[in-house]
């Protein structure tokens, strides 16, 4: 059904609220890539055929990634009046016996990890009691009231029958099932024997985070434009279209002071305006959905979870830029993605929402997919843009800027997901609103990809100026095992790391650079003391040096040289001058090369010379591995070498008659430390393996 | 692009046409900025990085490839600081461990000073991958015969899937443009990247890939095969 006009909105909302709060039990299941790599997809089965045999009316529905990935997979059960309860690290058996005791009305107790009694619909700034049927309380802080004021306009064709705010969890449906079962209750009420579960604000993985970009990942199923619609969807569009210019569109962008959340920060405002500016018919969008970096998955959550939110944030920016169609380069590598972007991109299209006319208004704006095939640099927006193509995924130098002359030569604006899924609130909220939030010049929230060796590990989005320490202990619940927090690697390879004595470093765009590492897309990658820092700078400058296109000899030939100093250093064969060898080379690939993958892969090597360099002399020096990770390889010299101190001592032992084993310590190892049996096995079979 | 901008290049204060790139116009004033994958008759592709110079617009410094750069009213460029000094003399010295045989680079180095280098390939090679013969190939020739494959170190120069290119007409621009003599005539041959389908007469076919005939095998022959293709007639 095509929607044109505000009431057809507001008749999409008052469907989605019917599923998304309906007045019966509703079970949901996080199906987002990490609840399916946790098994959610034998648990979505286990409750289908569970409701199924025992006959029980209860609607199942998938949701995105509610970021508590340490917890998946993650069912959550609503019965009518009743406030919203999660399940952690449920089982089939375990789902199966949710599903029961829903039916029978006796909730299992077991394994319950938080309780959601109030939503806040973040769009119109208000919040509602779950099941309440009351009238919604607005926060009333600065609200743009535009499309969501008048939806509460009684004059208006409000489907959602009697409810005045317009804002009710549940709409009331027409079929006389009202006024059944629990869901009379004006109030939530948490039954008293789940008084003792946490509300979702109070769990610490939550309690600091602020959910902007996120908002409606694990609440929504990802699949339904209506819920999307529901939760303020859209309205900031139909705001954006029926209401303001594209010079206030850019304005409202520009107040917000939202930088660019790819990595290099630049003001989004700022980016659009250059792209209106320029001169050209043909103007396009681009959203960067090429997310590469390791152990961050931010956007494909985003995507998996509200993939409407980033048409929706695309389609504003094309009114505002002049642009008539966009594209989104997304890795070949998130299918789940890609599938929940194409379904959202043809209900939207049905809707009325992207394409031919938005919203009546005359606009149009279509969205195509570009399937990326596996090369990081391409998450470079020139190498993107040659990408989507059909050239060779590799970067140009700039200028002229893709705002001047970008896609197929025409002035583009590229965005990523992140920053594309903060522009509905933006528009909705005000720019002055978003600009309350997070720090001097960093603005905003963002969204991090927490994994390591925590506790709590998952995605969690936290306002600008936070500190590390808050993330760490507070959100991440601590290092695994009672280890020893280490550092914290921000950005991925492009990226650096952050040591201890800088966890009260806060975290935002300058600061982080000022610390050698950067924003980056929003990786972050806790690490203990049993990992070895020379091992890790290793580790991403195998993967940079794997992933330069090879175009400009500083990259090409820096990042192999650099990657193979520091095997060799890991393997014990560093020389003195080693250090300040990857230090200049640092500092001239960052300097020479084209595109930014170049020009940021030195920082996981400066950073860890600049805050471990104790560990590279170690390795140098004494030959070892301070935390025994990295593996010693021993030169063909070297074994001869040891061999025949062997044969010394052999011969000496046999002169003293003295008892004991053949088992010779190597007298390259520190002395006095005590090595490992399994590591004297391997020593002796990478000496085996070299005289073969 | 018209009118002139002002601008200042190592403490000269030149009038420059606007459009222009400060390499252009650096080279116009005498000034030398050393360059490997620039040639006046392409594109600029601004990868061997050697013609980085440091731009420092209302006081904010940065580096940028002279060769792309457009000129900027009231830009101030520095062509060879002690800092650039420092990056081209290791950009240099990378190059020299990769290409040590290669003559061009070891001019370069002997002229930065650039010693023996600190980091030793256990594999050389002469090309440096500027991509001049593929560009000139595209560009000029308009056969686009040859192209990059792999990535990275792996990079190389060669005719699709490493078969005999039938888009290639012989006309031996790519060694003529090869600055460092990594695609020499008689590697032409053996590397089976010329190749000329249909070709009757001398030609050899090629040991890889039968189906394409290869022509003649020395450098001189092949002279006197391309005259008389071009203009009809053999020239010695």
């Amino acid at each position: 059904m095509r929607i044109r006009s505000l009431e057809d909105l507001i008749a999409a909302k008052n469907r989605g609220l019917a599923t998304l709060y309906p007045h019966k039990a509703k079970i949901m299941v996080g199906m987002a890539s990490c609840g399916i790599a946790s098994g959610s997809r034998a648990v979505m089965k286990a409750l289908q055929d569970e409701v199924r045999r025992i006959g029980f009316d209860a609607s199942i529905s998938p949701i995105g990634c509610i970021g508590s990935c340490y917890k998946e997979p993650l069912v959550d059960v609503i019965r009518p009046g009743q406030p919203r309860l999660t399940y952690a690290n449920v089982t089939p058996a375990a789902a199966v016996d949710i599903a029961e005791s829903l039916a029978s009305g006796r909730l299992r107790k077991e394994g319950l990890f938080t309780r959601i009694e109030e939503d806040e619909n973040l769009v119109d700034g208000t919040r509602v009691r779950i099941s309440s049927g009351k009238a919604a309380v607005s926060t009333g802080e600065g609200s743009a009231s535009s499309g969501q004021g008048t939806a509460g306009n009684p004059s208006r064709r409000d489907t959602g029958a009697s409810d005045s705010s317009g804002q009710r969890m549940a709409s009331e449906p027409s079929d006389g099932s009202r006024g059944t079962g629990a869901g009379r209750s004006s109030e939530a009420r948490t039954p008293a024997e789940f008084a003792d579960i946490p509300l979702f604000g109070e769990v610490p993985f939550f309690k600091q985070q602020k959910r902007i970009v996120l908002r409606n990942c694990g609440v929504i199923n990802p699949d339904s434009i209506d819920e999307y619609i529901a939760r303020g969807g859209y309205f900031a569009l139909h705001k954006a279209l029926k209401e303001l210019s594209p010079e206030k569109v850019i304005e409202e962008v520009k107040a917000s002071g939202l930088r660019g959340r790819g990595g290099a920060g630049f003001p989004t405002g700022v980016k659009w305006q250059l792209t209106r500016n320029a001169t050209g018919d043909v103007k396009y969008i681009i959203c960067n959905a090429d997310e590469g970096d390791p152990g961050a998955y931010m956007d494909r959550s985003v995507l998996e979870g509200d993939p409407h939110s980033v048409l929706e944030g695309m389609t504003i920016g094309a009114f505002a830029v002049g642009a008539q169609e966009g594209y989104i380069y997304v890795r070949a590598e998130y299918p789940l993605a890609i599938e929940k972007l194409q379904l959202a991109i043809r209900q939207a299209e049905e809707c009325g929402l992207l394409g031919e006319d938005v919203l009546g208004s005359g606009f149009n704006f279509r969205v195509s997919l570009s399937k990326g095939a596996g090369a990081f640099v391409c998450g470079e927006e020139t190498a993107l843009m040659a990408a989507i193509e059909g050239r060779v995924g590799e970067p140009r130098p700039r200028p002229p800027f893709p705002a001047q002359s970008g896609l197929w030569g025409k002035p583009t604006n590229i965005n990523n997901v992140e920053t594309w899924a903060n522009v509905p609130v933006i528009l909705a909220r005000g720019g002055n609103w978003y600009a309350q939030i997070g720090t001097e010049k960093s603005k905003g929230t963002k969204v991090f990809s927490l994994v390591g060796k925590l506790n709590n590990s998952g995605l969690i989005e936290v306002p600008m100026g936070i500190s590390l320490r808050d993330i760490v202990y507070s959100i991440g619940g601590g290092i695994t095992d009672g280890g020893k927090f280490k550092a914290v690697q921000t950005g991925g390879p492009s990226g650096g790391f952050i040591p201890e004595s800088l966890i009260d470093l806060p975290v935002d765009y300058e600061r982080l650079t000022e610390a050698g590492a950067i924003m980056g897309s929003g990786g972050m990658v806790v690490m203990d003391d049993k990992v070895c820092m020379v091992d890790m700078a290793r580790f991403f400058l195998t993967f940079t040096a794997a992933e330069s296109c090879g175009k400009c000899a500083p990259c090409r030939i820096g990042t192999y040289v650099m990657n193979e100093t520091l095997a060799r250093i890991c393997e014990g064969q560093g020389r003195e001058g080693d250090i300040e060898f990857l230090e200049k080379l640092a500092h001239t690939v960052k300097a020479l090369s084209l595109c930014g993958l170049g020009q940021t892969a030195p920082n996981p090597v400066l950073t860890t010379i600049r805050y471990f360099r104790h560990e590279y002399e170690t390795h140098i020096r004494d030959k070892r591995c301070p935390a025994k990770v990295c593996k010693r390889k021993f030169t063909p010299e070297e074994i001869a070498r040891l061999k025949e101190e062997a044969a010394q001592k052999r011969e000496a032992l046999k002169g003293s008659e003295a008892p004991g084993s053949g088992e010779q310590p190597s007298p390259l190892k520190s002395a006095g430390k005590k090595q490992s049996g399994a590591q004297t096995r391997t020593d002796k079979k990478d000496a085996r393996k070299r005289k073969d | 692009m018209q009118g002139n901008v002002k601008i200042r290049i190592d403490g000269r204060d030149l009038v420059a046409e606007k459009g222009l790139t400060i390499l252009e116009v650096s080279r116009q004033a005498g000034i030398e900025i050393p360059t490997l994958c620039f040639d006046e008759a392409l594109e600029p592709y601004a990868a061997c990085r050697l013609c980085v110079v440091e731009l420092s617009v209302k006081g904010a410094k940065r580096f940028v490839a002279a060769c792309v750069y457009p000129v900027e009213e009231g830009a101030e460029v520095n062509t060879c600081t002690d800092e650039i000094l420092l990056h081209r003399r290791l950009l240099v010295e990378l190059y020299l461990a990769r290409s040590p045989k290669a003559r061009k680079i070891k001019e370069l180095a002997a002229k930065l000073s650039v010693g023996e280098p600190r980091y030793r390939f256990e594999e050389t090679h002469n090309c440096i991958v500027c991509g001049l013969c593929v560009r000139a190939c595209n560009e000029i020739v308009g056969a686009s015969a040859i192209g990059f494959s792999q990535r990275g170190m792996k990079r190389k120069v060669e005719p699709p899937f490493r078969r005999g290119s039938a888009a290639c007409i012989s006309c031996g621009t790519c060694t003529t443009i090869c600055p460092t003599e990594a695609i020499t005539l008689k590697e032409i041959d053996q590397v089976k990247s010329v190749h000329v389908a249909g070709e009757e007469g001398s030609a050899v076919p090629c040991s890889v890939c039968a189906e394409f005939e290869v022509v003649p095998t020395h450098p001189d022959d092949y002279m006197g095969w391309l005259s008389e293709r071009v203009s009809g007639k053999r020239v010695k």
